[in-house]
């Protein structure tokens, strides 16, 4: 049974309810109090209202997740539902708090943050929008993460979201995490970490090809080289995906050889070797460098470095320069708030440069 | 003034990407080892490199009078980047920025200075391997602007040959329509009026540039944002905080030259200019100037029934006694300088006919705040008794743009009971609830949007005319007037004669 509301909620600064055996109705309206609880202490504290996000994770793995959802800035979600997910649990079992950064001053504003934390078992599965739906804010945006994938928890709960957050990367097979990615587009917009992780890389391909007469360039391009971390292979595709969807290449399906994918694409007679590889050496995920070469004996190179990616031109004359990019790498955590951040953008080029990726599958 | 038209094609990398490209630049700071520079210029750029904003080239030539080695100016912007960066810097990011800074001595009147920095400037490209766009950032006192456009004219710096150059110019844009159009004179006598950058860091603000959001991306409004239903329109900023460290520059400019005469009335185009076409930087600024053109230029006589000006004597503010403008440090105890200014300006044209639009400004005022109100006239017959209430108001819409940016409605609303009683209630909407992501700093906007030839956020020579074309007179009246200057309590809503401007019935809105 609930106990009840008023002995246990707490003072500053976090206002915490928790209940066992309890209700989704008796958690919203847990939520309901503690929000009310914080204005009426500190008149200057609003609940935020920009994202709702829901995590399905598994019970063993909740701290893990916790920690990475704490790391994330600024991007916190406004109300965040962490459905810990324990096949054996047959409890409904809720833990709320509502916080802010500060207590604001007189004339200022302070964020109030709500997180909810339901424990559920396997056989609450095929009621899990009746249990979210209440606890999600009406007409807000509502992203849907399940990091430990639970394809069924995710089917089910697509319906409340509007947004699903994904990282290829995860997936043991990159093949599978290519066409579910695909399969998920189909029914909600989907932010991909591992597009996220190339945007440095896309922003900078983009600028050493800005000027007119690089631009000119780019119908020209005759190969393309990435070197990737092992379990990064989705990135390459996608970096790959990107150029051949935005230069309006044909791709047909790579051929694997070993660690190395190879195959052509390209457009009215421009033909593009690719290749793709795997760099063993790098301790890190995602890319390790991007070369791409033109008819007219241009090269680019970016590869990473210390303080920033690592560019390197060669002119049609032959002359190699070499300089830094400057860029503060943004660690996984910044890369999730990334996430939580693009959620509420659109980025129109992450669909056509996965649809080419699936076309190059093997 | 009119843009450079372009039938360039497209990038079709850039699609979707947040950060666009910015060309390879070298950023010429002049005044380099100011506040300025120190405190807003280093901080912004650290952080644009920390963002990988900054043009995957970049390099930084600092310019200023004193004698020291790029080494000795290194360590000066470090130290500046350490202080003043809303993050705590990167190690490696600002060890590599720091290592493409050099740094030029001499005064700015000295023809060596140019040659020396043209020499600089041709290294970088050297090592480049291409040429690379320049921006020459004036960051000094006024009075410098003309000498170091011409000298970068002398010494053929002006252009560059596959490559920009374009000069960002600090505010104040002189201090009198006669100096604004001397300067336009000879900054156009340098450069093309695509090259010149105006700074008014207010239109960097995400504030000033979410009410365009505000006005034209909403449908609910715009029946109503006219003559027919807007009764009038406050804009106040106002400052809880005496002069502090500005003695220097605010007793010789005050609060017209300081804050209405730029910042204000960008305000009052933002909130009476017709919708732009779309938003490139000439479209949004042509409608800005017919704003400015429709006030008219105010007459000697008239001017002291539409404006007002004074000076904060000693107070309270934040529960401490603090001293007056006159006795303040580093101002003269005669000084005539007004620390409150406030106006009744009137846009005659069609939509804005007879709406008086008030602008207020000061500092040592009752609290820091700066909002657009606008008044919405009342409705034409009241059904309702007022007794016992607080009395039915007319709607209002509150633009705040500072310290807690959003949008609050005055409605009207039954007070639960028996009977039928009106009181107002306010239904609020705040920025920083609605969304994930802080502002940027103004300065970083300013920096890329300059580097990357957007001037949409820049202010075109005639605009800036136009804007003195109504502040000069008011000027020239006012610090001729005989007699004291009125005075208001440190800690108060303003002076008293601020009513005297007022149309009849209408009143301040409450600091």
């Amino acid at each position: 049974m609930a106990r009840d509301l008023s002995s246990a909620v707490q003072s500053r600064p976090d206002a915490v309810w928790s209940a066992e055996g309890t209700t989704p109705d008796a958690i919203e309206a847990a939520l309901r109090e503690l929000v009310k609880q914080r204005h009426g202490e500190n008149g200057g504290l609003a609940p935020a209202r920009a994202l709702n996000m829901i995590a399905f994770v598994e019970s063993r793995y909740r701290g893990e997740i916790a920690n990475r959802l704490a790391g994330v800035g600024r991007y916190h979600a406004s109300r965040l539902v962490v459905l810990s997910y324990d096949p054996e649990r047959t409890r409904l079992d809720a833990r709320a708090v509502v916080s802010s950064d500060d207590d604001p001053a007189e004339g200022e504003l302070g964020l109030l943050r709500e997180r909810v934390t339901v424990e559920i078992g396997k056989r609450h599965l095929d009621d899990l929008v009746t249990i979210v739906d209440p606890l999600v804010v009406t007409d807000l945006a509502t992203l849907l993460w399940s990091p430990h994938g639970h394809p069924e928890a995710v089917d089910a709960l697509l319906e409340l979201a509007q947004t699903v957050l994904v990282d290829s990367l995860d997936d043991p097979s990159w093949r599978e995490a290519i066409g579910r990615a695909c399969e998920l587009r189909s029914r909600a917009y989907v932010v991909d970490l591992a597009w996220l992780r190339s945007t440095p890389w896309r922003e900078r391909v983009a600028a050493a090809f800005d000027s007119q007469a690089m631009r000119a360039e780019l119908e020209k391009v005759e190969t393309v080289a990435v070197r990737h971390h092992p379990d990064s292979t989705v990135a390459a595709m996608l970096l790959v995906g990107w150029l051949a969807s935005r230069l309006g290449w044909n791709v047909s399906p790579l051929s694997a050889n070993g660690g190395v994918l190879t195959g052509t694409a390209g457009v009215d007679g421009q033909k593009v070797a690719v290749r793709l590889e795997q760099a063993p050496e790098q301790e890190v995920r995602g890319l390790e460098s991007v070369a791409i070469a033109t008819a007219t004996g241009r090269r680019l190179g970016l590869r990473r470095g210390t303080g920033g990616l690592r560019a390197r031109s060669r002119d049609a004359g032959g002359h190699e320069r070499e300089w830094t990019i400057l860029g503060a790498s943004r660690g996984e955590s910044g890369i999730l708030g990334e996430g939580i951040r693009q959620s509420l953008l659109r980025d129109p080029t992450y669909g056509p440069a996965l649809e080419a990726a699936e076309a190059m599958t093997p | 003034m009119a843009a450079v038209a372009t039938t360039e094609p497209q990038n079709p990398l850039t699609a979707g990407l947040e950060r666009l490209p910015v060309a390879p630049t070298t950023l010429v700071i002049f005044g380099a080892t100011g506040d300025l520079a120190r405190r807003k210029l280093l901080p912004a750029l650290y952080n644009l490199a920390h963002d990988g904003a900054l043009p995957e080239r970049f390099h930084l030539v600092g310019v200023a009078r004193r004698d020291k080695e790029h080494e000795h100016y290194r360590e000066e912007c470090e130290q500046s980047i350490r202080q003043f960066s809303r993050r705590t810097p990167h190690e490696d990011v600002l060890k590599r920025l720091l290592e493409h800074v050099r740094y030029v001595p001499g005064t700015f009147d000295d023809a060596s200075v140019y040659s020396r920095l043209e020499g600089v400037l041709d290294r970088f490209e050297e090592h480049a391997g291409e040429p690379l766009s320049r921006a020459f950032y004036l960051s000094t006192a006024p009075s410098f602007f003309p000498v170091i456009v011409e000298a970068l004219g002398k010494q053929g710096l002006d252009r560059h040959e596959g490559a920009e150059v374009r000069v960002v110019i600090e505010k104040p844009f002189g201090a009198s329509l006669a100096e604004a159009r001397e300067l336009n004179r000879r900054v156009l006598g340098v450069f093309e009026e695509h090259q010149v950058f105006r700074i008014d860091h207010y239109l960097g603000k995400e504030t000033v540039q979410n009410m365009m959001a505000f006005r034209f991306a909403n449908g609910m409004f715009e029946p109503l944002w006219n003559r027919n239903y807007i009764d009038q329109v406050q804009i106040t900023a106002a400052e809880d905080i005496g002069i502090g460290t500005r003695a220097g520059y605010y007793d010789h400019a005050g609060a017209l030259r300081d804050l209405i005469q730029n910042h204000m009335l960008q305000l009052l185009c933002h909130v009476a200019m017709e919708p732009p076409v779309s938003f490139t930087a000439d479209e949004v600024r042509n409608e800005k100037v017919k704003v400015l053109q429709s006030i008219e230029e105010p007459i000697p006589e008239e001017i002291p029934g539409m404006a007002v000006r004074a000076q904060y004597a000693a107070g309270h503010a934040g529960g401490e006694d603090v001293p007056g403008y006159l006795e303040e440090p580093g101002i003269p105890p005669d000084s005539t300088t007004e620390t409150f200014a406030a106006l009744r300006l009137e846009v005659d044209n069609w939509r804005w006919a007879g709406v008086p639009f008030y602008l207020r400004t000061g500092k040592r005022l009752a609290r820091k705040v700066t909002e657009i109100a606008v008044t919405l006239k009342p409705v034409p017959h009241l059904a309702f008794s007022q007794d016992g209430s607080l009395g039915v108001l007319p709607n209002q819409l509150i633009l705040t743009l500072q310290p807690n940016e959003g949008v609050s409605l005055r409605l009207g609303a039954k007070i639960p009971g028996s009977r039928m009683v009106i009181r107002p209630v306010h239904m609020e909407f705040l920025y920083g609830t609605a969304f994930l992501s802080q502002s940027p700093e103004a300065y970083e906007r300013l920096i890329t949007d300059a580097m990357r030839g957007d001037a949409t956020l820049f202010t075109r020579d005639d605009e800036v005319e136009a804007q003195w074309r109504i502040c000069d007179p008011i000027l020239r009246t006012l610090e001729h007037t005989r007699g004291p200057l009125s005075q208001y309590e440190a800690g108060s809503q303003g002076p008293e004669e601020a009513t005297d401007i007022l149309l009849p019935e209408q009143s301040w809105r409450a600091i």
